[in-house]
């Protein structure tokens, strides 16, 4: 019989249906009456000081509402850097930077209307690259760094949004004591998210000056809190609602569109809506951050690894936003999931005039797992050991510490690592097979949960956490569903909205199934409770002997007996005694963080941040040696969840990673030409289709995390991380040649089978 | 901006609908804002994504690439059309219950894509259903759970 009823099964996502008539609603899909439409002039230069702007012929045409520049604009935002504003201020800083937003009556007109908007550029010398930006004397991206306020206020070069170093033991004695040392430069691109739907918003204001803004969104709380701040507005007059969210993948973490749409619809006093074209959207918005990491890894002849040294250098593009904490999260992670004593990791974070890097999928992982994970095979290589069994020798288990100190709770590394072994085939001919490991968190601040049971004894669940595709209000539905002991449906998963919905931070960080799962447990816990109070006044019983029954009824423990029904004892709360039953939690991580008396740090951006995930992936690949072409073949995916609270989610999320880990190993790169982005549509810029996915096999390993709801952690982000080692390292045990560039395409294959 | 608007008679989804449209609009802008009919979605408006895949005579065609002017005279079907197709209704189902689906947007344009296939081949292997749907992007599920679904419908539909 199964362990629980609800939880470990694969429920059908709550969506689903609504989405595969076609019923679901996107913001695009949204309208109101008297909706107006808004359009955005780019930046054509990416460095320029703006010397007027000239709106007259946009506001002369009819249909026209209004038009906003950067004055109208007068607030800096900035999580780390107060660096950003809404539309550019007296400079440009990247080539696609919003200018000028307008509301026209039409998408045309507004379009028309945007063309029509004059600007007089005084061009600057630009920094296209982290080279050219911390060369001496190069331009400063940010003229006046030194007078925005920062989180983390530590002393900077020029050009340069944060530093953070993090070391542990000593390093150089270490590295002295080695037989082994590996040592090289591995350089990765700018991913672009990709979501397919683009970013959009509709924001409508009342008569009071309250703004309604619903959004492609990751939080409605990050939309809410960062509108009030960037309006000068208090956040009690803007309410966010999440639209459908098609896919998000970090790129809707933080604000968008929706600052603009919800000045446009306060100025026009009309809704607004604002939707960009996928043109715009690849020109203005986000990628991930291009990295260089320069690292070395040494080892003992037994195969002991002993000590790892990592310099990063981040492009940041030209503004901030999470840089200081993508830096820190790659640093905290780079030494890998293995029990490596002595690190030494330092980054700094350039700003360039690029369109700004941002979270994604990973959030500084990838970058450092690509070159940590190719040292491991360097250094297997080197031992003469197989990569997969000098990754068991050192794998972190439950009960080790991580950088920093904080114990790993649960740990499945070694499973993982075992059942991907049992999975591989034998080894065959113009086959290669590559390994990698992964290690990520889950966590992440603060969220909270209300279960309300309603008059008929069914129950809405609100979270205020917003499912970008992933299916994250069907595993909360599943957990409290689990809880009350009801069928799922029975659960009402209520809309996000800072209106109605308990604050949630966001989804990402692989974070909501961890974190909104614990909320919920203990909200629908507190419900229960409550359910069980009423119960033993009706049946005259003590409370602790009760027990909930299938399908909301409690009866009590070992009675046959007598049953009560939520719907009975909801009507008693409702109508005569106590009052509506109501469950609610708040919950923080606070574990974690550096504990002074093992590490050095400087300049962290990071804090408390979540449970360790881990992973293993084993990537088998063919290369055609006339083309350069690396085609994968199969992949395996060995996951440790905790617990699988709906393994079909989990398995596609290990599939949607593992795709776009693909589309990173292999194609994806965001190019410039100069100054502007050389191949900004899905035309030129490639992401992975049908005919081009491996066969996919995921595997999920189950070590239940101990404050994990039902034992479950998070799955969102890890299974992108280990596709590119992997597939490098595949290439390697095939030919013996070492790509340590992303992506690893035909081009770069070739002329590494060339030098070999 | 020059003015050419003219009316058309088209025929969408069984009905014939009068809309009023630029020489320029799309057969998917007057789709979605003068119809109402928003399960084509605007993915990149560049005929790549294949989001905005809808039929015209039976063949799935982006709307984003299509002039509405030129679909005078010919049976055009949205997702929202084929609430009464029996292989629709077996794909909708395995789409949902095999975890084709997650965050959304490029489902309708998949489902009317591999319509199509199941009509032209009703058992396809899955190289077959990888190539019918290599013109529409999912960014999610990295593809095996819908060429499952699309399977699994198949296989269903054939007993």
């Amino acid at each position: 019989m199964a362990e629980f009823a609800v939880v470990g099964s694969s429920a059908p996502r709550l969506d689903g249906l609504e989405k595969a008539t076609g019923r679901a609603v996107y913001v695009d899909d949204m309208t109101r009456p008297g909706l107006l439409h808004g359009a955005v002039l780019r930046s054509a230069y990416a460095h320029a000081r703006i010397v007027a702007i000239d709106t007259a012929a946009a506001l002369a045409l009819p249909g026209v509402h209004c038009v906003l520049t950067g004055e109208d604009f007068p607030h800096r935002y900035g999580a780390f850097v107060q660096d950003e504003v809404a539309l550019a201020r007296d400079r440009v800083r990247y080539v696609g930077e919003p200018v000028a937003v307008l509301a026209a009556e039409t998408p045309a007109l507004a379009r028309q209307a945007a063309a029509l908007i004059a600007v007089d550029y005084e061009e600057l010398p630009a920094v296209m690259t982290p080279e050219e930006a911390l060369a001496p004397d190069a331009p400063l991206v940010h003229a006046d760094f030194a007078g925005y306020a920062r989180r983390v206020a530590v002393p900077l070069p020029p050009n340069v949004c944060a530093a953070t170093t993090i070391s542990e033991g000593d390093v150089d004695a270490a590295f002295a004591g080695c037989d082994v040392v590996v040592e090289g430069t591995y350089r990765t691109q700018a991913q672009v998210h990709c979501y397919l739907e683009p970013c959009g918003a509709l924001a409508e204001a009342d008569a009071a000056g309250k703004v309604t803004i619903w959004s492609s969104c990751q939080s409605v709380f990050r939309v809410q809190a960062t509108v009030a701040e960037i309006l000068g507005l208090p956040m009690a007059r803007i309410r966010a609602v999440a639209a459908k969210v098609g896919g998000a993948f970090g790129g809707k973490s933080d604000v968008t569109v929706q600052p603009l749409a919800a000045a446009l619809a306060l100025r026009t006093r009309r809704p607004v809506r604002l939707v960009l074209t996928r043109d715009d959207d690849f020109m203005m918005m986000r990628t991930r951050h291009p990295a260089t990491v320069w690292m070395k890894t040494g080892a003992m002849a037994d195969g002991r690894l002993v000590a790892r040294a990592a310099r990063l250098t981040l492009d940041g593009g030209a503004y901030a936003e999470d840089s200081s904490a993508v830096l820190g999260f790659a640093l905290l992670i780079a030494r890998g999931p293995y029990r490596i004593e002595h690190v030494r990791m330092e980054g700094r974070v350039a700003y360039t005039n690029r369109l700004r890097a941002a979270g994604f999928r990973g959030y500084g992982n990838p970058q450092v797992t690509f070159a940590g994970e190719c040292q491991i095979d360097e250094i297997a290589a080197r031992l003469g050991r197989d990569p997969l069994d000098l990754r068991l020798q050192n794998a972190v288990r439950a009960g080790d510490d991580w950088v920093g100190g904080q114990r790993i709770e649960a740990c499945g590394l070694v499973d993982c690592l075992e059942r991907l072994r049992a999975a591989l085939p034998p080894a065959a001919p113009g086959r290669g097979i590559g390994v990698a490991c992964v290690a990520h968190i889950s966590g992440i601040l603060s969220t909270s949960a209300i279960v309300r049971v309603l008059e008929d004894g069914t129950v809405t669940l609100s979270t205020g956490a917003v499912d970008l595709g992933e299916g994250a209000d069907t595993v909360l539905a599943q957990i409290c569903a689990e809880t009350l002991g009801l069928p799922l449906d029975r659960i009402n998963y209520a809309v996000p909205d800072t209106d109605g919905s308990p604050y949630n931070w966001s989804t990402g960080g692989s974070r909501v199934t961890y974190m909104v799962g614990r909320a919920v447990t203990a909200a629908a816990g507190q419900a229960r409770d409550r359910l069980f109070g009423h119960a033993a006044e009706m049946l005259e019983c003590a409370a602790g002997d009760l027990e909930l029954r299938p399908g909301g009824r409690v009866g009590i423990a070992g009675v046959p007996g007598p049953e009560i029904t939520f719907r009975d004892i909801s009507a008693r709360a409702h109508w005569a005694v106590g009052g509506p039953i109501i469950g609610s939690a708040s919950v923080m991580f606070e574990g974690g963080g550096f504990d002074p008396k093992r590490s050095a740090v400087t300049g962290n951006g990071i804090g408390k941040l979540g449970a360790f995930v881990f992973g293993a992936q084993a990537a088998e690949v063919e290369v055609d040696a006339v083309t350069g072409r690396i085609a994968v073949s199969r992949l395996w995916a060995a996951h440790d969840v905790g617990r699988a609270i709906n393994p079909t989610a989990v398995a596609g999320q290990i599939a949607g990673g593992v795709a776009q880990g693909l589309g990173y190993a292999l194609y994806e790169d965001l190019r410039f030409d100069g100054p502007n982005p050389a191949n900004p549509t899905l035309m030129d810029y490639k992401v992975p289709g049908a005919t081009e996915m491996p066969e996919i096999i995921p595997i999920i390993v189950e070590h239940p995390e101990p404050s994990g709801p039902f034992g479950a952690k998070g799955i969102g982000e890890p299974p992108l991380v280990p596709v590119a080692p992997a597939i490098a390292n595949a290439v390697a045990a095939l030919h013996g040649v070492r790509l340590r560039t992303l992506p690893l395409t035909p081009e770069r294959v070739l002329a590494a089978l060339d030098e070999a | 901006m020059i003015d050419d608007r003219q009316d058309l008679l088209l025929q969408v989804n069984g009905a014939r609908r009068r809309v009023s449209a630029e020489g320029s609009d799309t057969l998917l802008t007057v789709l979605r804002d003068q119809l109402g009919l928003t399960g084509a979605k605007r993915g990149c408006n560049q005929g790549v994504c294949g989001s905005c895949t809808v039929e015209v005579d039976g063949w799935p065609v982006r709307g984003c690439l299509s002039l509405a002017a030129a679909c005078e005279g010919h049976e055009i079907v949205t997702i929202e059309g084929t609430g009464r197709d029996p292989v629709m209704a077996v794909l909708q189902r395995q789409f949902v219950v095999r975890g084709a689906v997650q965050c959304g947007f490029c489902t309708p344009g998949m489902l009317i894509s591999a319509r199509r296939l199941l009509q032209d081949q009703p058992r396809p292997d899955a190289e077959a259903v990888q190539a019918a749907l290599s013109g529409n992007i999912c960014r999610c599920t990295g593809y095996r759970k819908i060429i499952d679904a699309v399977l699994a419908a198949a296989e269903e539909l054939a007993q």
